[in-house]
């Protein structure tokens, strides 16, 4: 197969502006474009979209409220009223990754959240916070949790090894989740756009089952990003109640 | 006759009105558990399986590294790997309890009593 038409080659990364500090390459790349792109279009979304910042909303100041609210609703419920200095980091996780799966559905663009290095980054930002946080809040407490109540004391140094891999396991289902889904998703969808052309006649199959995917594409984009904030939202919830 | 005959549907209608509203109220209930439990089939058998492997992996990693530190390979490896397999299996465990995406031991401790009780 010819390069460029692997379903796979629209995850290659493409430097756009190469550049070297030392030995490291931190180029501006394709997936640099997109993240930029990304916050410029949430930016200018929520920031023109409030600009009037009328009493009664119109159409743009609406759909930008019914996020902040969506969010703001689901912090409460999940982490409580202490989680309210915590709701400008939720939600721009939330915009971020929505908007980058989101920009992933159109054609020719590039989805940055299919790669484990960006997701795994994010996952590993949310982890590190929200231990500290935990730590900065209950002090050596932090560490109880470990330690399963009601369990006897005997069986700590089996539970406690156990709990603590479960717990550095977080960061790793945070991101692979999102990554996989991403991922899988958009092969599918290049493979199955692959048989079109190959089948000829009966090529219509393929492309009817490829609109129902790119349906199902979209809905998983956001399910997506409700789950990896949502799941974000739990870990604070955790940090700050220890249960 | 006639007269208790049309008060009757009149005398049980709060009565009939609380039982609609409860099965209503059940029927949703079921309903949001249902969505909740299957929401995609495919992305719940992803998730458990990603639970499971993440805390092997973990484990595994944690292990090579303490063998490499303390020089007793592979014997810490072999051990973490199955400390690792059982956070997998609580995790697994965990999730599974509720189908929600809730972590950790009381929440879920607590519920777990009142199911039993109930």
């Amino acid at each position: 197969m010819a390069a460029g038409q692997s379903p796979l080659a629209q995850f290659e990364i493409k430097r756009w502006i190469p550049i070297e500090i030392g030995n490291l390459d931190v180029s501006f790349t394709n997936s640099s474009t997109f993240m930029v792109l990304t916050v410029v279009f949430t930016s200018a979304f929520l920031i023109l979209g409030m600009r009037r910042n009328a009493l009664v909303p119109g159409r743009w100041q609406s759909i930008v409220e019914l996020f902040y609210v969506f969010i703001a609703n689901l912090l409460k419920d999940t982490v409580g009223s202490q989680g309210r200095p915590y709701f400008p980091f939720v939600f721009t996780v939330f915009m971020f990754v929505l908007v980058g799966n989101l920009f992933g559905m159109i054609p020719y663009s590039f989805t940055f959240t299919s790669h484990i290095v960006v997701t795994f980054t994010m996952a590993l930002i949310v982890f590190l916070g929200v231990t500290i946080i935990a730590i900065a809040k209950h002090k050596l407490r932090f560490f109880t949790f470990f330690m399963p109540p009601g369990v006897p004391i005997v069986m700590a140094p089996l539970l406690v090894p156990i709990e603590i891999i479960s717990y550095l396991s977080r960061p790793i289902s945070l991101s692979v989740r999102l990554f996989a889904n991403m991922l899988a998703g958009h092969t599918l969808l290049k493979v199955f756009a692959g048989f079109v052309i190959s089948l000829g006649m009966f090529g219509v199959f393929p492309l009817a089952f490829v609109v129902a995917l790119t349906g199902l594409e979209i809905v998983i984009a956001l399910l997506q990003a409700f789950v990896f904030t949502i799941l974000t939202c739990l870990y604070l919830n955790d940090a700050l109640h220890l249960h | 006759m006639s007269d208790s005959k049309q008060n009757r549907p009149i005398n049980s209608l709060a009565k009939r009105i609380e039982s609609a509203r409860k099965k209503a109220q059940e029927l949703s209930r079921d309903k949001k558990d249902k969505k909740i439990a299957s929401g995609s089939t495919l992305g719940l058998a992803l998730r458990i399986s990603l639970e499971l492997i993440s805390a092997i992996i973990i484990g595994i990693v944690i292990g090579w590294l303490l063998d490499k530190w303390l020089d007793t390979k592979p014997w810490l490896m072999i051990v973490l790997f199955f400390l690792g397999a059982a956070a997998g299996i609580l995790n697994v465990f965990r999730m599974a309890n509720d189908f929600g995406y809730t972590v950790g031991y009381k929440k879920n401790s607590k519920k777990q009593v009142k199911k039993y009780r109930n």
